[in-house]
C-alpha cells in the first residue's frame, strides 16, 4: 500500500500510463539482458500499433527488435527455436484475438517443451499479448483468453492491472526461465499513475496476488482492466457504508491460493469479476477454490460478474457486455443479501 | 514448375568431395545398421516389448545421406517421428531414442542438447518453425560476437514429408527463413504416403521443392534413394546455408515400404504390386552393388558388417529391455524450470494417494 512507501527513496515515482511503463520495462531488459530480443508485426520502425515498442528498436537495433512476417504460428515457432539457441525471446501477439493462429504452437510446442526434453531445453518466453475488451475494436481485438492459457499445462499467465503492476511484473517475467503469457489490458494502455522504479522487492510484490483495496464486507476479485472497475464499484459502495475489499489477482496461472483464502475468509463472502465468457471462465476455478478454502466461513455462494456466452459483441455493444458497474453492484447485492433456506 | 537445378548450389567442397573408400563403408554400415534396428523394432512391437513404432524401411539412404552431411558439432537437426536412421548417424544413444517407443517419456531419453537432435516431435511439422529460430539464433550469435565468419554459422537440418508440407506452420517457416536469411536446409522425405493419401493428393504441384522458388530460395530435388546423391546434395545445402546465404530445400524422392506405423495397414490402400513398382529399388540392394562395382568392398565386407549390425540390434534390444519407468514424479518435476505452489500441492497428494493404495 502506498502508506508503507519509505519517505526517502533514491528513485523518483514518475507518472506513466501503462503504455509508458511497459515500453520503460522493455527497455531495461534489454539493457540488462543481451540474449532477450523482442519481435513481432510492426514493433520495429513503427513501434507497435500500440507503441508499446516504441523507439526500442532505434535504440537497441533491428538484431534485437525486429519485425516479423505477418504469421503468429511464425512468431512463436521461431521464439521456441530463438529459446533453444539460448536466447530470452519477448514475442508480441499484436491482439488477443491473433493469438489463435499461433495457439498450436503454444499449447503442443512452447508449454511442452521443457516437459518433453525433461528439462533440458527451457523455454523463457514471454509473450506479450495486448488483451481483453474496452476500445471499441473491430472483431477479434477483444478477447480474453486467460482461461484458455490457463488451463495448459507448462504456461503462466499473469495480467497487470496498472502501470506500476505492468513495469515490475514484466520485468519479472522475462526474468523466469518458463514462458509466461503477459496480458496487457489494452483499455488500461493511457492511463496514468504513479510508478516507483525501485527494484526492491520489500515493498513491491512480484509472486501472488496483491489487495488493491481493503474491505471487510466482501471480496471482488479481479484481474487486468477489471480491477479498476472494482475500485470504483467499491468507492461507490463506501458510500452506502459498505467495504468490499479488491483483490488484484494478478497471476492467473498460478492461481494465489493462500492470498484468495486470506482474503475470503476474512470478507466471508467473493464475487470474481472477469470479462471472459462464464462457462468455464476463471471465475470458475477461483468459486472452486473459495469454496474449497472457505467452505465453513462463506456466507453465500461465489457470485460471478462475467462476460456472456455470446461471441465478443461489436464495440457498440461491448458496454452491454463487459461487467459494468451495476452489473457488478448487483453481484455484490445478491451476496450481501443471500440468507441460508 | 520445375524446381530449380542442383547447379543453383554452391560447387562441390573440395575437402569433401567425393567420399573415399573407408566413408563409403562407413555409409554402409550405417546403412545396414539402421535397417537391421528398424527391422528389429517392428518385431519388437510384435513381440510387445515396446506398444508402437514408425517404422522407416526404404528411407534409409534419405536419413544416412542427411545425417552424414552435416556437422555434428554445430548443426542441429529437427527430427519427426520417423528419424530413427538420422539419430543413429548423428550418434544418438538409440536405447534412448527407442524409449520413446517404449513410452517411457514422450521426447525420449537421449539429451537433445549434448545430441543436437531435437527432441521426438510428434506434431506433423511441428518442429519446422523452431529450426527456422534456432538457425536465426546462429545468425544472431555471429553477428554478436562479429566473428570473421570463417568458421561458418551453425546449420539446422529440418526435417518433414510430403505430409508436412501441407501444413501452414511449413509455409510460414519457409518464408521465416527466407526472409531472416537463416541458415536451414529443409531437407523433405516425399515418401509417397502421408499414412494413406498419396504424394498426388497431398502436394498440388507434385513437387515440395519446386516450391522453394516462390520463397527465392534454392531448392533440389534428389534420388532419394541415393546415398551419395543425398549426401551430396546435403553438403551442398548445408555449405549454402552455412556461408550465410540463406535457406535451402532438398527433396529427397523415396518410399514408405512399411506401414505408417506398427498399427497401420497398407493393404487398405495400396496393394504389394504397388509397393513393388512404386518403391524401386531398394536403397540397401542399391549401395551394396555401387561398392561392389567399384571394388570399395566384397562379400566378406559385407557379411561382416551385417553381422554386426544384427549384433548391433541385438545389444540395443537388450537395453530397451532393461528400459524401466520412469517414476511418477517426474510427471511433476519437468513442466516448469520453477514449479508453482498449485503443481507441487497436486504432486505430494498424488504421492500420498499413490503410496496408499
Amino acid at each position: 500500500m502506498s502508506e508503507t512507501l519509505e519517505l526517502v527513496r533514491e528513485t523518483p515515482l514518475l507518472q506513466l500510463s501503462m503504455q509508458q511503463a511497459i515500453n520503460r520495462a522493455l527497455g531495461e531488459i534489454l539493457e540488462h539482458d543481451d540474449r532477450a530480443l523482442i519481435f513481432g508485426e510492426d514493433v520495429g520502425v513503427l513501434g507497435g500499433v500500440f507503441r508499446v515498442t516504441d523507439g526500442l528498436q532505434q535504440r537497441f537495433g533491428a538484431n534485437r527488435v525486429f519485425d516479423t512476417p505477418l504469421a503468429e504460428s511464425g512468431i512463436l515457432g521461431t521464439a521456441i527455436g530463438l529459446a533453444m539457441a539460448g536466447f530470452h525471446p519477448i514475442p508480441e501477439v499484436q491482439f488477443d484475438g491473433f493469438a489463435y493462429p499461433a495457439v498450436n504452437q503454444i499449447i503442443t510446442q512452447l508449454a511442452r517443451m521443457n516437459y518433453r526434453s525433461r528439462g533440458r531445453l527451457p523455454m523463457p518466453v514471454t509473450l506479450r499479448v495486448p488483451s481483453f475488451g474496452g476500445i471499441r475494436a473491430p472483431e477479434h481485438h477483444g478477447e480474453s483468453l486467460e482461461s484458455l492459457f490457463a488451463h495448459v499445462p507448462g504456461l503462466k499467465v499473469v495480467s497487470p492491472s496498472n502501470p506500476q503492476q505492468a513495469y515490475h511484473l514484466l520485468k519479472h517475467a522475462a526474468s523466469m526461465p518458463d514462458p509466461v503469457i503477459f496480458m496487457e489490458p489494452k483499455a488500461r494502455y493511457w492511463n496514468k499513475a504513479a510508478v516507483d522504479l525501485a527494484d526492491d522487492q520489500d515493498s513491491i510484490s512480484l509472486e501472488g496476488s496483491v489487495i488493491a483495496r481493503p474491505g471487510k464486507h466482501a471480496t471482488l476479485v479481479a484481474w487486468g482492466a477489471m480491477v479498476s472497475r472494482c475500485l470504483q464499484v467499491a468507492e461507490l459502495a463506501a458510500e452506502d457504508g459498505i467495504e468490499l475489499e479488491v483483490l488484484d489477482l494478478r497471476w492467473l496461472k498460478p492461481i494465489d491460493e493462500a492470498g484468495l483464502a486470506a482474503s475470503v475468509s476474512r470478507t466471508r463472502r467473493a464475487i470474481v469479476v472477469h470479462e471472459g465468457p462464464h462457462t468455464a471462465g476463471l471465475g470458475a476455478e477461483v468459486a472452486a477454490l473459495v469454496s474449497q478454502s472457505c467452505f465453513d466461513t462463506l456466507r453465500a455462494p461465489v457470485e460471478r460478474v462475467t462476460g456472456f456466452d455470446v461471441p465478443y459483441p461489436s464495440g457498440d455493444l461491448e458496454d452491454e457486455y463487459i461487467p459494468n458497474i451495476d452489473r457488478i453492484l448487483f453481484g455484490v447485492q445478491r451476496v450481501l443479501e443471500y440468507r441460508r433456506g | 514448375m520445375a524446381p530449380r537445378a542442383l547447379d543453383t548450389l554452391p560447387p562441390r567442397i573440395a575437402d569433401a568431395a567425393v567420399p573415399g573408400p573407408d566413408q563409403l563403408r562407413d555409409l554402409y554400415r550405417m546403412l545396414t545398421n539402421v535397417r537391421q534396428l528398424d527391422t528389429s523394432a517392428v518385431a519388437w512391437q510384435r513381440q510387445g516389448l515396446i506398444p508402437g513404432y514408425a517404422p522407416m524401411l526404404g528411407q534409409e539412404a534419405a536419413q544416412v545421406g542427411a545425417g552424414f552431411g552435416v556437422d555434428k558439432a554445430r548443426d542441429f537437426a529437427f527430427p519427426t517421428y520417423r528419424e530413427m536412421g538420422v539419430a543413429y548417424t548423428l550418434g544418438v544413444n538409440m536405447v534412448e531414442y527407442m524409449s520413446t517407443h517404449k513410452a517411457i517419456w514422450h521426447g525420449g531419453l537421449y539429451d537433445p542438447v549434448a545430441t543436437h537432435f531435437a527432441p521426438f516431435q510428434a506434431v506433423v511439422g511441428g518442429s519446422v518453425l523452431h529450426a527456422v529460430g534456432w538457425a536465426h539464433g546462429q545468425t544472431l550469435n555471429g553477428q554478436t560476437l562479429n566473428s570473421s565468419s570463417t568458421a561458418g554459422l551453425g546449420v539446422a537440418l529440418a526435417f518433414l514429408g510430403d505430409g508436412a508440407s501441407s501444413q501452414g506452420d511449413v509455409h510460414e517457416a519457409m518464408n521465416f527463413a527466407a526472409i531472416l536469411t537463416a541458415p536451414v536446409v529443409f531437407f523433405v522425405q516425399n515418401n509417397g504416403w502421408a499414412i494413406s493419401v498419396p504424394t498426388e493428393q497431398q502436394v498440388a504441384g507434385g513437387s515440395v521443392a519446386a516450391r522453394g522458388a516462390g520463397y527465392g530460395m534454392p531448392a533440389v530435388r534428389v534420388d532419394g534413394n541415393d546415398v551419395l546423391a543425398v549426401l551430396d546434395a546435403t553438403r551442398r545445402a548445408a555449405a549454402h546455408a552455412r556461408a550465410g546465404l540463406g535457406p535451402v530445400v532438398v527433396e529427397a524422392m523415396t518410399y514408405r515400404r512399411g506401414p505408417h506405423s506398427t498399427s497401420d495397414d497398407p493393404g487398405r490402400y495400396r496393394t504389394l504390386d504397388d509397393e513393388k513398382i512404386d518403391g524401386g529399388e531398394d536403397p540397401l540392394s542399391r549401395f551394396r552393388a555401387a561398392l561392389l562395382e567399384r571394388g570399395m568392398a566384397d562379400a566378406a565386407f559385407f557379411a561382416e558388417a551385417d553381422a554386426q549390425a544384427q549384433a548391433r540390434a541385438d545389444e540395443i534390444r537388450d537395453g530397451v529391455v532393461d528400459l524401466t519407468s520412469r517414476p511418477g514424479s517426474e510427471m511433476f518435476d519437468f513442466v516448469f524450470q520453477e514449479s508453482t505452489p498449485t503443481l507441487g500441492a497436486q504432486a505430494r497428494q498424488w504421492r500420498e494417494e499413490s503410496e496408499h493404495v
